[in-house]
């Protein structure tokens, strides 16, 4: 599982970085989406990879970490996932508006 | 507060609070601006009065304020012998002072904000004198340039005042830049920054490696605050401040502060040979062309201004000699010439409030019009001239004696005695010109105005110090002499010398240099008065023009920056992306090259071909999504979602259910916004490029392509590599114990979010919530491009079938769109309200929680405005999602501060079990309201973006812009 994660988190950050590099808004907001599956990825799997081992504990006395996923690195990437999607929502509004005054979708704000 | 430490702290704040509620009072309340001042001014000098026991034996008060007790920084407030006797004339001056200024500023000057910027100035001078450690002096060392910076510009509409301002404050500021390097070296040296610390290793810190580079940063900031030689530039110019601030920063406090650093530290940095050369000869060169240029002056305060340099330099040669009777002569000096200097500035301001010049050409026989204020300056003037039987007589006797001392026995050494004498005679030509020219003479001829004794109370500040001056130098052993006493020995130790503070020593060496230094000054005086009078400028030095050099290098500087902009910086923002990526793929890169790529031996899961099968699709979703962003941007948005889908499966497959649940719900609004925001996009029709593409672009494509290859090979190995190494130990194991027994729930991820981290998320969702009202703002003004103004395409076809047919309006079509899916759709609407509110409650034990259920209740709405149109939904249901967030905001708040009731810090989560009739026993912990209001919040923000957006398109186009749309269709 590992590697299929790793060359997975590989093509979305190659993805994402190849877009935010073109000129359009748009490719740009798409790139910024793609490079944040892969970095929440990465950071998820800093905690390494465990299957059916939610981190659900047992209701009682101090539960033993070594049975349980990473929660750590989850509450960070929930974090994350929601700031993510304000940022998104941020940029889409500010590049439409830049689209609205300037008259073009260059990310510059002329078609230079 | 009553005790001393309560009372120092009280004492330092006074002035602060003062300037605070002086800031925020009218400008025309003149009145009560000076009465507060001068109330919070008398109040702080009678408490440093009352103090004076405290500090008496060299005992010393320390009030110390835990701050950040880990890097050994405390806020610590420290009295002893010196910074009473400073701070006593910095109240004291500063009392004076305030006097004086209600008489002196005019009805048209915005008086309050001047005792605003003159309390924060007294208040950071206080704490200057009062620090107890070295961060905190240089922090209200920096805070005095600032407040120096608002008092010299304070007439802002005056060019002159500006430039003198900023030239002030680039010099004294880059003093104390070098200054708080120099005591950074120091710390590191001792191993503290604690003042009591510092001044018990003089023989650590002289004989560290980096004595030498702590000393001229040390020095370069001491200089430049006190104007010595070649920093004395800035001084002449801030004379273009109100009167009062000159009295005040060029008499007793901000000048002072350089000298006051240097005595500070004496203990530990004189006595070496690079001090002695270093501080002795700038004082020694600033004393003398300090009084040479003063004697040239032909403005009032400019005369003062030099003669302040001269002074500054002879305490700092004083200091520099090294010698503990020298540096008794220093601290005294310092104090005496606080005393007549303000008084000589108050007594200069007089003559120009009354006669409107500063001029001493035109200045003559002002003895008739005001004799009070002309006696007063008469005294001062002679105090500074050191003549006998007054204060600076005294401090200059011991400065020729100590000049008449042996030192290092170098040239200067043998040289300082002639030179002292001749300083004293420049010192009493210019006091002799001074006075003679302004009150004696003929009748002054063409002044502006008539002139007029002072009003009474304007005079007073000038008769109490003058005083004071003939008090000191008649009596000094009984009235300042305990008190320099306490300062001496708390600056000196058991080093004090003997010294006598009488005014008569007999016939000495000292005395024979002072009577030849008077009778030279006066001789001199009467052979060139007249012609002095025609001079521009000090001789000799009239080339050496600090301000030229100052402002060539300040053009030098800018012109630099500018040129490295155009050279290396760009506006655009590929460049700038590219630039960023490759620095971070190089940072990446770097370790590797020296420790080499190795894979750990972690037995990692067992791969299953479901899962590789899946991320297969996952690859090509997001290479398809590269691939088709520029010309369908639909398909990109779609393959997105499926990149999206991926990553959710992922999280669900390796045991993250919450990340799983929470990214379906934000892939969906994130979706449904970004096609929300597809119609105001320009259309893109593939690009043809006619006789193939140009090489440039093939280029520039190329290089992409090949730093986003590198990027995701990079992070494919980093991620692998990483991911087959056991984990370390981390503070994930505190989480998962604790999570049950202190915080009662059994979903550990929730619970870090809502009660081990909650301060984050509190945090996060004020982003969140500040992003929404962003977005809201934004569109409010928001204005489409003309192209995508019209109805779109598929809406225009639609309204035109309708038009076609007969028995059918404009808008049918749209109203039956999607008929039986919009029932189901809205029928659905309670009941994904309610799986909300049960994703809510069950999510400090289960996956769910607050965050996923807010986003799936903004879901429910999207749903429902989709279904049934804006308008639709709007005539029915008034969704006001910033209320949402603000009472969420407000539940997160309100429930962290109930920990506040029970003697808990913010945010302390409470938990138990309620029983419920029917339901049974329910966990209920108090972090479950926190949640309460992470939920509103998220409800609230992601509502107000959505529907924002969606507003747009009902949105009537402004009329300007229809009117044009018209115009250019006419034309088309």
């Amino acid at each position: 599982m590992e590697l299929v994660l790793a060359l997975g988190i590989g093509i979305l950050t190659g993805s994402g970085v190849w877009l935010i590099l073109r000129p359009r808004t748009f490719q740009v907001i798409i790139g910024l989406s793609l490079l944040s599956y892969a970095v929440n990825l990465f950071i998820y799997a800093m905690g390494r990879l465990r299957v059916d081992a939610p981190a659900i504990v047992e209701r009682g006395g101090a539960a033993d970490p070594a049975q349980y996923a990473d929660p750590l690195p989850q509450a960070l990437v929930l974090t994350a996932i929601v700031i993510s999607f304000a940022m998104t929502a941020l940029l889409l509004v500010v590049l439409l508006a830049a689209r609205g005054l300037t008259g073009t979708d260059h990310v510059d704000g002329d078609e230079g | 507060m009553t005790s001393p430490e309560g009372l120092l702290l009280a004492m330092l704040i006074l002035p602060f609070l003062g300037s605070l509620t002086a800031a925020f009072l009218k400008p025309a309340a003149r009145t009560p601006a000076w009465a507060l001042t001068w109330a919070a001014t008398l109040i702080a000098l009678g408490i440093a009065a009352y103090l004076y026991p405290a500090v008496e034996g060299r005992a010393v008060l320390r009030n110390e304020i835990e701050w950040l007790p880990s890097l050994g920084l405390n806020f610590l407030l420290r009295l002893d012998g010196l910074s009473w006797i400073f701070s006593i004339l910095v109240l004291g001056i500063g009392a004076l002072v305030t006097l004086y200024a209600r008489y002196y500023m005019s009805p048209e000057d915005p008086v309050p904000r001047f005792f605003a910027y003159l309390m924060a100035f007294m208040g950071s001078m206080l704490g200057l004198v009062l620090s107890g450690n070295l961060i905190q002096l240089a922090f209200f060392w920096e805070l005095t340039s600032l407040f120096s910076f608002l008092l010299i510009g304070y007439w802002h509409h005056n060019q002159s005042a500006r430039d003198a301002a900023r030239m002030a404050l680039i010099a004294t500021a880059a003093g104390g830049l070098c200054l708080l390097l120099g005591v950074l070296l120091i710390g590191k040296i001792v191993g503290s920054y604690d003042l009591d610390r510092v001044l018990a290793s003089g023989d650590l810190i002289q004989s560290s490696d980096l004595y030498l580079p702590a000393l001229i940063l040390i020095l370069l900031g001491a200089f430049t605050k006190s104007a010595q030689f070649p920093f004395h530039f800035w001084l002449p110019h801030a004379m273009a401040a109100p009167t009062p601030v000159s009295a005040y920063l060029h008499s007793a406090t901000m000048v002072k502060a350089g000298v006051f650093v240097l005595i500070r530290l004496w203990p530990v940095l004189a006595g070496t040979d690079a001090w002695y050369f270093i501080v002795s000869t700038t004082g020694l060169l600033t004393l003398l062309i300090g009084a040479w240029a003063a004697i040239f002056q032909q403005d009032l305060k400019g005369l003062l201004a030099y003669s302040t340099i001269s002074h500054l330099g002879l305490i700092t040669l004083l200091l520099g000699l090294g010698s503990p009777l020298a540096a008794v002569a220093a601290i005294f000096h310092a104090v005496n010439h606080a005393t007549f200097k303000a008084s000589l500035f108050m007594a200069a301001g007089i003559i120009d409030h009354e006669t409107g010049t500063r001029d001493l050409r035109s200045l003559s026989g002002l003895y008739r019009f005001m004799p009070i204020t002309a006696t007063l300056a008469m005294v001062a003037a002679a105090a500074m001239a050191g003549v006998p039987l007054l204060n600076g007589f005294l401090s200059k006797e011991m400065f020729l004696s100590a000049s008449l001392a042996e030192h290092s026995g170098t040239i200067i050494d043998q040289a300082l005695p002639a030179l002292a004498t001749l300083a004293s005679a420049f010192a009493v030509l210019y006091s002799l010109r001074f006075i003679h020219q302004t009150f004696f003479g003929p009748a002054p001829q063409g002044l502006p105005r008539i002139p007029g004794e002072a009003p009474h109370w304007m005079r007073v500040p000038i008769e109490i110090l003058v005083v004071a001056c003939l008090l000191v130098g008649i009596l000094p052993a009984m009235t300042i002499g305990p008190y320099l006493a306490t300062a001496v020995h708390s600056v000196l130790g058991d080093a004090t010398p003997a010294y006598s503070l009488a005014v008569w020593h007999g016939f000495n060496p000292p005395l024979f240099m002072s009577i030849a230094a008077l009778g030279l000054g006066t001789g001199a005086y009467l052979l060139f008065r007249k012609t002095l009078n025609r001079q521009d400028g000090a001789p000799l030095i009239r080339r050496l023009k600090g301000r030229k050099i100052f402002e060539a290098s300040l053009a030098a500087i800018v012109d630099t920056a500018r040129a490295l902009e155009r050279l290396l910086g760009t506006r655009r923002l590929q460049p700038q992306l590219r630039l960023l990526v490759v620095v971070a793929l190089l940072a990446g890169l770097l370790p590797f090259t020296r420790l080499g790529y190795g894979l750990g031996d972690h037995q990692g899961t067992v791969v299953d071909p479901g899962f590789a099968v899946v991320w297969m699709i996952g690859g090509a979703c997001a290479i398809g999504a590269a691939w088709l962003a520029k010309y369908h941007r639909l398909a990109a948005l779609i393959l997105t979602g499926g990149a999206g889908l991926v990553c959710c499966i992922t999280f669900l497959w390796l045991s993250a259910p919450d990340l799983a649940l929470t990214q379906l719900l934000v892939e969906t609004v994130t979706t449904v916004l970004l096609l929300l925001g597809l119609r105001w996009l320009p259309i893109r029709a593939e690009e043809v490029w006619p006789g193939g593409r140009a090489a440039s672009v093939t280029l520039r494509r190329a290089i992409d392509l090949t730093i986003a290859v590198a990027a995701g090979l990079g992070m494919t190995l980093i991620a692998y590599a990483v991911m087959t190494r056991p984990l370390p130990g981390s503070v994930s194991r505190f989480f998962v114990e604790r999570a049950y027994p202190e915080g009662g729930g059994t979903n550990v991820v929730n619970v870090i979010l809502v009660d081990f981290r909650a301060f984050d998320t509190l945090g996060e969702v004020t982003v969140l919530a500040i992003v929404a009202l962003t977005v809201f703002a934004l569109l409010r003004r928001f204005r489409p491009a003309q192209e995508s103004v019209g109805a779109p395409a598929q809406q225009r076809v639609q309204n035109a079938i309708d038009e076609a047919r007969e028995g059918r309006q404009v808008g049918d079509t749209l109203k039956d769109y999607l008929l039986i899916p919009r029932v189901i759709m809205e029928w659905l609407f309670p009941v994904i309200m309610v799986f909300a509110i049960y994703l809510w409650i069950r999510g400090h034990d289960m996956p769910g929680g607050g965050f996923a259920a807010g986003i799936t209740l903004s879901i429910a709405l999207i749903v429902l405005y989709m279904a049934s149109g804006t308008r639709r939904v709007e005539a029915r249901l008034r969704v006001q999602p910033a209320r949402w967030i603000g009472f969420g905001l407000l539940l997160a708040l309100l429930t962290g501060m109930g920990a506040w009731l029970f003697g808990h810090p913010f945010l302390t989560s409470y938990f138990g079990y309620l029983d419920l009739p029917i339901v049974g026993k329910v966990p209920a912990a108090s972090a479950l309201l926190f949640d309460l209001g992470v939920f509103l919040i998220v409800v609230g923000a992601t509502a107000l973006i959505l529907i924002a957006i969606a507003h747009q398109s009902i949105r009537r186009p402004s009329a300007s812009i229809l009117r044009q749309q018209a115009l250019e269709q006419g034309e088309g």
